[in-house]
């Protein structure tokens, strides 16, 4: 560092050899893994010879379902990087008791907690959802793709290229040890003088680019291009909870986008929004945080209430039990989580009356999701309910996230929050809520929705072997994590000296590996129903008997989707059509007006994450540059009129009539 | 350099080659009703600036109310006279991500002032050494 | 509510497709209005920040000091003078007159780069007096507030420029009137929220 050259200093910024982790076996073990899988999976990709597939079909893609796909595909592998975290620290707070510190030293397992919170959020739990909203909302509402489908390209490259900034803090350089939002002080350059809190902030602010795009797309499209007939209040329940969902991410996002930079602009500027001198003030992070981090909690519940509406209803056979009451309690929902917030910091300092407030208001947001809990149960009852993979995970859902859903009542209690606040008990009820609810629907999600977009279903036996170790896994790992947070255990802790405590850790981590089984058999589901696709294989487009508008399709859908957009006339699209004997329709096909692929996103994104690698290394003339390129590209692209393209009326024709032979075939057959 | 031609009333413009309902036309301005704007905005810009820089109100919390009270009615001026918003803009739906957006800002500003002069209250308090050895004010 | 049974024999089956192909609105416009909700966002934190943090001047130079009202005045005339030249060139895109549509569009390009610089040489001279941003909280989130809305306007003269180019290429067409739409509503939405920096920065500092 005292010798290097000027121009190295120019040219690498602070990034030097030291920042590689030869050190710690743990790393290196990972890197030598991530080299192994990465060179086999991009040789595979070679010695095939689709790289031109995976450009043109794929990346490069503006088709809502490509990208919906994508989108899953990006959370499922940072699932695994985000739950080999978990396993780490449910390993070490197994072990760490007395003399024995366990193998994970403060500074890494502090890391190893932050990233954990970070990526499963913003990589899991945000992709997810997004992808299913992109995948289903444009056919639920009998539209063609989504109102900006470049955007919709372009939001996912950046969420990609914030994704990898986040991994590449595991072999360049280190991450945040601030958990998981970066509280200041500790955020701030004097207690984080390093690279990581960096990392964290430019890997959210590009990925929340993505996100905020995507927000305003989906709202425009859900608003702007429904087919002719469905009014509002005749659209699928998910398409509701996007559009509030969308709603509350261009509400929210912004706050995030603000607060990240201001803390950017201490650690880089020298500012002082945040500091603890000079005039700054900490407690505004936090309360500026909370106003993004609490609607934020309801942007990843409120698709997936949806998920599940669309999946009771349809293996019930029944329509979903008080339509209006689910729309009016997602509404309520989405206007009251945003008032809601300080009740992540009752213990910081604002007193009594605005404790009382935030409380009430706290409270008063439990009660649109104990009506929609009634509803679905209304739903089942006096139907025909089928016990499918998508319904067991609905079940298991709908018991885990009411018992998690009452822990936040408790916690709503400000007085009782003073005991239970930043305890393991915080812990165990978010958990409770974002796995028995998030994850769980997801799940569901998947396994609904995959006979759709590839045209065979996931195999039953080990969706259910899943289901049944995440079920049981979670209840053993967290119910521990209940009874520590009751008796005081702070979160975060690396270590403990009390040896009674250990019981419980260790329960918890068994909870943790039964919960890696369960992974294991969604990925041994997914290989295994590959390999059995034809036995699998959904050969109608309505395998569920569904009853909204992605039903009428085959699966998969045609790229345009549907042939004619559909004219609605009922609630339950779908259900009403096959109800009155329609008929599909088998010539007079057009021409159809469709989106262009494009590479623009791709490269925007690149530059992007570039632009950020250099914001984090102080390589200030890569920021600059790559910045700048970033505009120019996106004028060069604002030159380009020629984004259209038309769809051959034949072409339509002989989609249309494949599948139309298909489904005479399975008539004949059956 | 051409000036702008009169017209006596507001159309609504669509886009070449398409027939729209007029819910959902771009609505454009008058010459007249931008120069009013402009006028309005123009008077509504002055007042608070003598105000403040005349020292006009004895009262530093009456001033304060004023001043933003003007930059509210200005605020509108410029969303009626130039952005050209109305209930019907967009089929409505301008209007009511207005009105989300509206009440969302005013919940986040004044509740953050709220929480943040109760936090503030709440602080330990410090003796003048403590603060200018600590806070380096 | 879903229906129940209809007489399908009595009663002709409904139209479930559209043999005509409907054509949805444009969601340009609404899609852009909405990002400038999101905007509002933006700038309503960093005007949190103002108000919680504003009068922490750190014993440092304080509101009083720093702003010259004067000053400011001229620089609200330039931006409310830009925002009514846009008008005017939006008048004449109505009327299809390209070349003036391009005359009044280099006016509010004008006024808004005046606005700029005049803002830029008040942040240096501050800098030079040691009253940067890093100074304290107070100057801090002043830089910030404005230097944001100042950003914003000059990406929107970056936009201009690039928009004059593409109408003086390829005239008054469909594409560029929309695009020429939503940068109209950009720039009125940045005089918008200059009202509020004037008065609760500017003025309101001041009185506090």
């Amino acid at each position: 560092m005292h010798d290097r050259s000027a121009l190295l200093h120019f040219v690498f910024g602070r990034l030097t050899w030291s920042a590689i982790p030869y050190d710690s076996p743990i790393l290196v073990g990972t890197f030598v893994v991530v080299a192994v899988f990465g060179i086999m999976l991009l040789g595979a990709v070679t010695y095939y010879g689709k790289w031109g597939y995976l450009w043109r079909e794929w990346f490069t893609s503006i088709d809502h379902k490509k990208i919906g796909i994508m989108y899953i595909v990006l959370a499922v592998v940072l699932l695994l990087r985000g739950f080999a975290d978990a396993i780490m620290m449910r390993s070490q707070q197994a072990i760490a008791f007395g003399s024995n510190m366990g193998y994970l030293p403060p500074h890494h397992y502090d890391q190893i907690f932050t990233a954990h919170g970070a990526i499963m959020i913003f990589f899991v739990a945000m992709p997810l959802i997004v992808g299913l909203m992109n995948f289903v909302m444009p056919m639920q509402i009998g539209a063609r793709d989504v109102a900006f489908p470049f955007l919709n390209n372009f939001s996912f490259w950046m969420t990609v290229a914030g994704a990898i900034l986040f991994m590449l803090s595991l072999f360049i350089g280190d991450f945040a040890r601030t958990g998981w939002l970066a509280y200041p002080p500790v955020s701030e350059l004097r207690q984080s003088p390093g690279v990581g809190v960096d990392y964290y902030i430019w890997g959210l602010q590009i990925a929340g680019v993505g996100t905020l795009l995507s927000g305003i797309n989906m709202v425009v499209t859900i608003l702007k291009m429904r087919a002719p007939g469905m009014t509002l209040m005749k659209m699928p329940i998910f398409t509701w909870t996007a559009l509030c969902t969308n709603a509350l991410i261009v509400a929210a996002f912004p706050i995030l986008t603000a607060s990240l930079a201001l803390l950017s602009m201490d650690r880089y500027l020298g500012t002082h929004f945040f500091t603890n001198d000079l005039g700054g003030n900490v407690m505004m992070y936090i309360n500026l945080i909370w106003i993004w981090g609490h609607p934020e909690v309801y942007i990843l519940i409120l698709p997936i209430f949806g998920v599940y509406s669309e999946i009771v209803a349809t293996f019930s056979g029944k329509p979903l039990f008080g339509y209006s009451s689910m729309v009016y309690a997602t509404v309520a929902i989405m206007i009251l989580s945003y008032l809601v917030w300080l009740h992540h910091f009752f213990t910081m300092g604002s007193g009594a009356d605005v404790n009382s407030f935030f409380a009430l208001a706290t409270m008063i947001i439990s009660i649109p999701t104990g009506v929609k809990i009634f509803n679905w149960l209304f739903t089942m009852y006096r139907g025909r309910v089928r016990f499918d993979v998508p319904m067991l995970w609905t079940i298991g859902f709908l018991f885990t996230f009411t018992i998690g859903g009452m822990t936040g009542v408790m916690l709503s209690v400000a007085p009782a929050d003073f005991l239970l606040h930043n305890s393991l008990f915080v812990v165990a009820h978010f958990h409770n809520v974002i796995i028995g609810g998030v994850v769980f629907g997801a799940f569901a999600g998947i396994n609904y929705w995959f006979p759709k977009a590839f045209g065979f279903r996931l195999d039953p036996f080990w969706g259910k072997v899943s289901f049944w170790f995440w079920l049981v896994g979670f209840w053993v790992a967290f119910t521990p994590l209940y009874v520590l947070g009751l008796m005081g255990v702070t979160r975060r802790l690396s270590h403990f000296t009390d040896p009674s405590l250990q019981i419980w850790f260790q329960i918890a981590a068994l909870g943790a590996f039964l919960i890696l089984l369960g992974i294991a058999a969604f990925l041994i589901q997914i290989v295994v129903s590959i390999r059995n696709r034809e036995a699998l294989r959904d050969h109608t487009g309505d395998l569920w008997d569904g009853r909204t508008l992605e039903w009428s399709t085959s699966s998969p859908p045609p790229q345009y989707n549907f042939a004619f957009t559909p004219r609605v006339h009922e609630r339950d699209a779908w259900a009403d059509m096959k109800q009155r004997g329609y008929k599909r329709p088998t010539e007079g096909f057009r021409p159809i007006h469709m989106p262009k692929n494009t590479g623009a996103g791709v490269i925007l994104a690149a530059l992007a994450f570039a632009c950020g690698f250099g914001l984090i290394w102080y390589m200030w003339w890569l920021a600059a540059a790559s910045f700048a390129a970033l505009v120019a590209v996106a004028i060069g692209h604002s030159f380009n009129y020629h984004r259209d393209y038309n769809i051959a009326a034949e072409e339509v024709v002989r989609v249309e009539q494949a599948y139309s032979r298909q489904l005479s075939a399975q008539v004949s057959a059956s | 350099m051409s000036r702008p031609s009169e017209e006596s009333q507001a159309h609504a413009v669509t886009p070449a080659g398409h027939g729209h309902d007029d819910g959902n036309a771009i609505a454009h301005g008058t010459l007249k009703g931008y120069l009013t704007g402009f006028v309005l905005a123009a008077i509504l810009t002055v007042i608070p600036f003598w105000l403040v820089m005349d020292h006009v109100i004895r009262n530093k919390e009456v001033a304060i109310l004023i001043v933003m009270a003007l930059a509210v009615v200005q605020i509108v001026v410029h969303i009626v006279y130039f952005l050209h918003m109305d209930t019907s803009s967009e089929g409505g739906w301008n209007m009511l991500a207005l009105i989300f957006t509206v009440v969302l800002v005013v919940v986040v500003l004044g509740a953050s002032f709220w929480v943040m002069y109760n936090e503030n209250a709440n602080m330990m308090p410090m003796s003048p050494q403590y603060v200018h050895h600590h806070l380096g004010a | 509510m879903n229906t129940t049974a209809l007489d399908t024999v009595n009663s002709p089956a409904p139209e479930f497709y559209c043999a005509e192909e409907p054509h949805p609105e444009n969601g340009t416009l609404l899609g852009f209005w909405i990002y400038l909700m999101s905007d509002c966002f933006i700038f309503a934190s960093l005007f949190a920040c103002t108000a919680v943090l504003g009068t922490n001047y750190a014993a440092g130079p304080s509101a009083k000091d720093v702003f010259d009202l004067t000053g400011l005045a001229i620089n609200t005339a330039m931006l409310l003078l830009s925002s009514v030249t846009f008008g005017f060139a939006m008048l004449e895109m109505a009327r299809d007159r390209k070349r003036a549509t391009l005359a009044w569009l280099a006016v509010a390009g004008l006024f808004a780069a005046a606005f700029v610089g005049l803002e830029v040489s008040e942040f240096s001279h501050l800098v030079m007096e040691g009253a940067g941003p890093d100074r304290s909280a107070f100057l801090s989130s002043f830089f910030t507030l404005v230097g944001t809305h100042g950003l914003h306007v000059t990406f929107g003269i970056i936009w201009l420029i690039t928009l004059f180019v593409q109408v003086g290429k390829y005239g008054l067409t469909e594409d560029n009137r929309r695009r020429l739409y939503c940068l109209s509503m950009f720039w009125h939405f940045l005089d918008l929220v200059w009202v509020g920096v004037f008065s609760f920065v500017y003025l309101v500092g001041v009185l506090r």
